[in-house]
């Protein structure tokens, strides 16, 4: 290593220092966008850094700098045109593309070095070829994996669980196939063997996250999530990079921790979710089996009441909220009743919308305030003091039945709504949520239906409020 | 096993264990912009993209490169914009509707500075 890249080398520490930096800026929501242009300045100075090396070294052809400067600045157009014009509900989609774009590259990576390497003389170094090994595999999982997953979540591939007969099979013959290609590479140079890897491991990719239902969405982009952080560390391995292995050993972290939290949250083991079946909703009970005659239902007036004359109410917003465009409505709501006295504040599940964070995100783009975005653990005592709970397109992280043993969602941590004073559903039916069971909360005697559409609802609970406190 | 590559597993362990340290302190609320400030500290692969690339001499080798730059930065400069759109919803207070913006600045910024001019005409 000559002085001039050693010194590359020190901006590149510099550059990842900025990365630690910023993300723990990300501690709070009043600094989490200086830790935003912290990161990104970080990563403006690796990039410069990187050109400047470059031209420092005067090895590139002019073909060879086309090449990558239109792929460059197509790219980025690309990337700052989706950025701009997503919607915060298709965010998970987002960042799912954007998962399978940043493994892909780490993929490319390794295979564009290995076929570097392979046609020189003497061949691929040893340890190096483990690293090319896990950057392609991973990469090229996460390629395909992220790909179904957007398109899971954009409807275009559908959100039921893909099981067929025989993917069991399929599955382990691939894995086999992976495994023994690695093994076979750190051996022998050779390229149509990195071919079959980087095929298997597409295939493996897809095969993984088809039969992954919409429910569990929330835990397969951060797994996702965590792998492209991988690839991009194992890529750095690859070409002795301090920057991307430092970036990618953050990017797993974040992404490992969010998927035990995501997990966590649905008291189901990874094993359990990537084994799919799970979302399909199918098996629901109809209405009737549900003991109907217990079941309240009132109109809008009846439920304007309840909140308007509450002294604490707390919303429990769930994805069907975002699904029906409601959050803008319910800020609305929030905001009427706050400006007549009444505490308002949010109950938010982690696994309430299609990735980590998601409701809160969609709250803050509706005006909500964040310090009124509760964690689950800071609301739940909370509920008893409440006069009214107002739920909306929340379903089974609401249900009591998750503390008795024995459901299909025993042990999952829920919001303990049924400790309000009262509570007021609004919903469309009687449909069962993902995980196919009827909801318990819904008989409490505490409990009130409010059978509509939730924007519907909104509206209408927001006119009746304002006419009863003027 | 080279010192180079013990100084490059030392590096990615620390780092590791950093991350864990720093992200387990995000609160839930602000997941999905970490999340999304992840995938764009991902994007940091346009480095590998750019000094693999370089190299590159034939046409397969020049079809990758273009690939890899390309996914490279749509990774980093739409994760980085995207976070940003995001980060910059979050309000400790809500902004109120314009009409009262209005109202309420009424001896606000808007005001003074015509009266200024006044007093300076």
């Amino acid at each position: 290593m000559n002085s001039f890249t050693t010194n590359i080398q020190l901006v590149y520490i510099l550059a990842a220092a900025c990365f630690v930096i910023g993300l723990h800026l990300m501690n709070s929501p009043a600094t989490a966008r200086r830790g935003n242009q912290v990161s990104t300045a970080g990563m403006v100075i690796a990039v410069l850094a990187t050109l400047i090396l470059l031209i420092h070294e005067g090895s590139v052809t002019g073909v060879g700098w086309t090449v990558l400067i239109v792929g460059t600045l197509l790219g980025s157009a690309a990337g700052l045109y989706s950025a701009r014009t997503v919607q915060m509900t298709a965010m998970p989609q987002l960042v799912s593309m954007f998962n399978a774009v940043g493994g892909g590259a780490a993929a490319l990576v390794a295979i564009y070095g290995y076929m570097q390497d392979e046609s020189a003389p003497g061949g691929v170094l040893g340890t190096t070829t483990v690293f090319t090994g896990l950057d392609v595999i991973i990469g090229s999982v996460t390629f395909t994996g992220s790909l179904i997953a957007a398109g899971k979540l954009q409807g275009i591939i559908t959100g039921q669980p893909v099981i067929f007969k025989g993917a069991r099979a399929l599955n382990i013959a691939l894995a086999v196939i992976i495994v023994g290609t690695a093994a076979f590479l750190l051996t022998t140079a050779s390229l149509p063997a990195l071919l079959i890897l980087v095929l298997a491991s597409l295939a493996f990719g897809v095969l993984m996250v088809l039969p992954i239902g919409g429910a569990d969405m929330p835990v397969v982009i951060s797994l996702l999530n965590a792998f492209t952080g991988t690839a991009v560390a194992m890529a750095g391995f690859v070409i002795t990079n301090w920057a991307l292995i430092v970036a990618g050993a953050l990017v797993g972290a974040s992404g490992g921790i969010l998927t035990k939290l995501m997990a966590d949250a649905m008291n189901r083991s990874l094993a359990n979710i990537m084994v799919g079946g799970f979302g399909t909703g199918d098996n629901a009970l109809p209405v009737a089996a549900a003991g109907d005659a217990q079941i309240r239902s009132i109109a809008a007036d009846d439920a304007a009441i309840q909140l308007a004359y509450a002294s604490k109410v707390i919303i429990v917003p769930g994805y069907g909220l975002a699904a029906a465009q409601a959050q803008h409505g319910v800020a609305e709501l929030a905001q009427v009743l706050e400006s007549h006295g009444i505490e308002v504040s949010y109950a938010i599940h982690p696994v309430a919308g299609r990735m980590p964070g998601h409701m809160n995100v969609l709250l803050a783009e509706a005006n909500v305030p964040y310090p009124l975005l509760k964690e689950m653990e800071e609301i739940n005592p909370e509920f008893a003091r409440a006069d009214v709970a107002l739920v909306i397109g929340a379903n089974d992280v609401t249900n009591p039945a998750a503390r008795r043993a024995g459901t299909a969602i025993s042990g999952m941590p829920i919001l303990d709504v049924d400790q309000a004073k009262s509570i007021i559903v609004v919903k469309r039916s009687m449909a069962s949520g993902y995980a196919g069971i009827d909801n318990e909360l819904y008989v409490n005697p505490k409990t009130s239906m409010y059978f509509a559409d939730a924007k519907k609802a909104v509206a209408e609970l927001t006119s009746a409020v304002k006419t009863l406190v003027g | 096993m080279s010192t180079a590559l013990v100084t490059d597993l030392t590096i990615f362990v620390l780092a590791l264990l950093v991350g864990i340290e720093v992200i387990g302190k995000v609160p839930a609320t602000l997941h999905t912009p970490l999340m999304s400030a992840a995938n764009s500290i991902h994007g940091i692969v346009l480095a590998g993209a750019l000094l693999i690339g370089v190299t590159a001499h034939t046409f397969v080798g020049y079809v990758l490169a273009f690939v890899a730059a390309f996914f490279a930065a749509a990774n980093v400069v739409g994760g980085y914009v995207v976070t940003g759109r995001m980060l910059k919803m979050f309000r400790r207070k809500a902004v109120p509707p314009p009409a009262d913006a209005v109202g309420a600045n009424g001896q606000g910024t808007p005001a003074p500075a015509p009266r200024k001019d006044g007093a300076t005409s």
